[in-house]
């Protein structure tokens, strides 16, 4: 079995400029690579899992104030952010088939439309926070929860509460910011990924990297959908 | 053994090894070759080692007499805060595993490299990062909050560089995760043909678990410090007891991460002592996979312990009477280790060379931390020793009589395979014994002190502790001046060491089939394994018939 191997790893070293050196097999290698990224992904769970916990505890803690707090964010942005990224694993997942196939050009525009549908997430992420900002909703700074409610037409919520919602911006600028910056190292990646792709450095039998990199991008995108609810859906229905 | 001296004269260095295949700055910065990162590493961690020794040593020295003469109150707590951050993120988490395991573990699975080489290369270099964010901190004036960075302390009140220390914390931690992560996939997927779970070394096993740990722990240190950060820049509240945070919400997250780190740190060194008993006792390592499951088992039950270290935080009477039981359940598979290296010295040939001295000594230095560990987690005696000098001498015993001892003992016994040349014996021999007086002799008061409740963490304390406290400076000499032995006679062995040749100890595992030092791609030929590593029996009976 050796001896076969041997030759097998030596007729690719000479053959496959594409299989590194501490690989046996192109499957090998490819299955290594597929399998650190999961590990990885993991890593990211655990990164994230710390926030979620955090927001689990204060929840319990602060309920009314989390209630004000979420109901004062514009649900309309998040819902059309949620859509934006849904539709955005679809292009990845579309890129990841077409590179399969070897289709390159296809390839290149459905990492594109990735590219495009990411980055408008992000400007809507950024139109959110300028809303914040005007709202003063920011912790930190100037925070004032109730600063415009009256004009708005909205019912003041106590002090003590008011301060608690400080608490949960906090949380919502720590893991929407934490996506945001996962969602902006994603979209540099990306452009890298196009730019590699024109130039068909992903042929059917090698293109582990935009695998992985979709298998990073759907992450990024199931992190938003538990983040859309826990954020800005705390009872939002008519019965309350 | 005599083995290596009387051969020595006809053996010569491999003409082809890692060290000489390419030359030139760029073949070693540049470089994926998990063999040339370890001595990177072994060369960064030993210079971090060094600093966190001055720190100690002054430490040390003010500890001398009762009044607090050398150092003002707040230059001592930066002392300590800088000797605990700089030994435990600089050198005790890295240690085993970026060293001897970077250079090993693809040797003894087979493989002729890491699955990752670029990333192991990163790691490196995001280490040196975070120790420069570290120094940095530390050259503009240090930091002051204890290696815990307890909130609100460390972000409402004080003004020293915590921010930056944080920061090089959190690059340093990315550099553990790709480590681990690298384990996790080359034990995973690059094992030689017949290398089977059960036949990899222990050293493997046991790098494995403290590898699951790194990926699973360090992520949650990261987003913590990124939040202490966050609530020292922007004053977010979420730590802050004035705007509704919680600061023990941050000792919670901060010992999630920090109480299995002390197995990242312990776990490897336990793969060490499994590969050196077995070797210097000439018998098979006894209970095998009971050794390799209790080193999973500690990964696991790490995750499930860490508000033992918040006993006196305000927890809740039934989670800490939890947290204390699962605490109690760490000790089995510790225990277990323990006992299986002891049967594995029964009947044995025992060899007194310099690792198994150092393997020896890591064994009751490690008990005695062990067993002091269960006293801290029972939760009545922690009231009354804890944050007391009982704690420090309870974790320098685990963290220094075992981690450190074993990496000594690491180093020692594979230098020839990574140089390709012996260690002098009768220096090394010497400074095993010294360190172990000197550790002795610098902790073994501490407990002592700490059940007379001398606190930790003060540069002053009442006379009636002085005697107590000079036996222990006076230890921290001895200690140093051990540890400072083996940097001198190693690297006099890299020019003057007997040539040590393939295997000097005789030993088994694939490390010892191929040369030393090893090529660039660790074999010329991939191994195919039939049997597990610890086959000493058949070659004890050989030697037998040839003596």
């Amino acid at each position: 079995m050796s001896d076969s191997q041997t030759t097998t790893l030596q007729a690719h070293h000479h053959h496959d400029p594409s299989l590194l050196v501490q690989f046996d097999t192109a499957y090998q290698q490819k299955d290594a690579s597929q399998f650190g990224m999961w590990v990885f992904l993991i890593t990211e769970i655990m990164f994230f899992g710390g926030l979620f916990g955090a927001y689990l505890i204060y929840r319990n803690l602060y309920n009314p104030a989390f209630v004000a707090a979420s109901t004062s964010i514009a649900i309309k942005w998040g819902a059309i952010n949620t859509a934006v990224l849904i539709c955005s694993s679809l292009t990845m997942a579309m890129g990841v088939h077409s590179a399969a196939l070897g289709a390159r050009k296809l390839l290149v525009f459905w990492l594109g439309a990735t590219l495009v549908l990411g980055s408008v997430f992000l400007g809507i992420k950024g139109i959110e926070y300028y809303d914040k900002y005007t709202e003063h909703h920011i912790p930190g700074a100037n925070f004032d929860f109730n600063y415009d409610r009256a004009e708005k037409g909205e019912k003041l919520v106590p002090a003590d509460v008011a301060t608690q919602t400080s608490i949960f911006f906090a949380l919502y600028f720590a893991m929407t910011g934490m996506h945001a910056l996962h969602m902006i190292i994603g979209a540099g990646i990306l452009v890298f990924l196009i730019w590699r792709a024109y130039h068909g450095a992903y042929p059917p039998h090698h293109y582990t990297m935009v695998e992985n990199f979709g298998l990073y991008w759907h992450f990024v995108d199931i992190i938003w959908i538990f983040l859309f609810p826990l954020l800005y859906l705390v009872s939002r229905s008519p019965v309350h | 053994m005599s083995t290596a001296t009387q051969t020595s004269l006809a053996l010569e260095m491999p003409s082809d090894t890692y060290l000489n295949s390419s030359y030139g700055v760029k073949s070693w910065f540049l470089t994926g070759d998990h063999k040339r990162i370890a001595v990177m590493y072994i060369v960064s961690i030993s210079l971090m080692f060094l600093l966190g020794g001055v720190f100690a040593t002054l430490v040390r020295l003010e500890l001398l007499t009762p009044a607090g003469d050398l150092f003002q109150s707040d230059t001592y707590n930066k002392l300590f805060t800088m000797h605990g951050v700089v030994m435990i993120f600089g050198f005790l988490v890295p240690s085993i595993p970026v060293t001897i395991g970077n250079f090993l573990i693809p040797i003894m699975v087979g493989a002729r490299d890491l699955a990752f080489p670029k990333i192991n290369l990163a790691s490196w270099y995001i280490y040196i990062i975070g120790m420069i964010f570290m120094l940095a901190a530390i050259i503009s004036g240090g930091v002051d909050t204890g290696w815990t960075f307890y909130t609100p302390l460390s972000t409402q009140y004080l003004t020293t560089h915590v921010m930056f220390t944080a920061i090089g914390i959190l690059i340093a931690g990315f550099s553990s995760i790709f480590t681990g992560l690298n384990f996790i996939v080359t034990v995973h997927r690059m094992r030689a043909p017949g290398m089977t779970w059960f036949r990899l070394p222990l050293f493997v096993w046991s790098n494995y678990a403290a590898s699951i740990i790194m990926v699973l722990g360090t992520p949650v240190l990261a987003i913590t410090l990124i939040l202490v950060a966050l609530e020292r820049g922007l004053h977010i509240g979420i730590f802050n007891p004035a705007l509704g945070g919680d600061p023990v919400l941050f000792q919670h997250m901060f010992w999630f991460y920090s109480h299995p780190a002390v197995y990242i740190m312990i776990l490897p060194g336990f793969g060490v002592i499994s590969e050196i008993i077995p070797c210097f006792a000439r018998k098979r390592i006894f209970g095998y996979s009971a050794i390799a499951f209790s080193s999973i088992a500690i990964a696991v039950f790490g995750f499930l312990v860490w508000a033992h270290h918040m006993f006196i935080a305000g927890i809740s009477t039934y989670s800490a009477l939890i947290f204390s039981f699962v605490t109690f359940l760490v000790a089995i598979p510790s225990a277990i280790k323990v006992f299986n290296w002891t049967a594995t010295l029964y009947k044995g040939s025992i060899h007194f060379d310099t690792p198994m001295l150092y393997a020896l000594a890591f064994i009751g230095l490690f008990t005695i931390g062990g067993l002091t560990g269960l006293f801290l987690g029972a939760i009545g005696v922690d009231m009354h020793v804890t944050a007391t000098y009982f704690v420090v001498a309870h974790f320098h015993y685990v963290m220094v009589g075992g981690m450190l001892v074993a990496y000594l003992a690491g180093m020692h016994f594979w230098w020839p395979k990574m140089t390709g040349r012996m260690y002098p014996e009768a220096p090394a021999k010497l400074s095993a014994l010294i360190v172990f007086i000197g550790f002795n002799l610098t902790f073994f008061p501490q407990f002592i002190l700490g059940y007379m409740g001398m606190p930790r963490r003060y540069h002053s304390y009442p006379p009636e502790f002085q005697v107590l406290n000079v036996l222990s400076t006076a230890g921290a000499s001895v200690l140093a001046v051990g540890l400072l032995m083996p940097m001198f006679y190693m690297l006099w062995s890299l020019k003057y060491g007997e040539i040590a040749g393939n295997n000097p100890y005789r030993a088994t595992g694939l490390e010892w089939q191929t040369t030393s030092p090893p090529p660039t791609h660790n074999f010329h030929e991939t191994p195919i394994v039939t049997q597990e590593a610890y086959d000493y029996e058949s070659q004890t009976e050989e030697v037998e018939v040839v003596g």
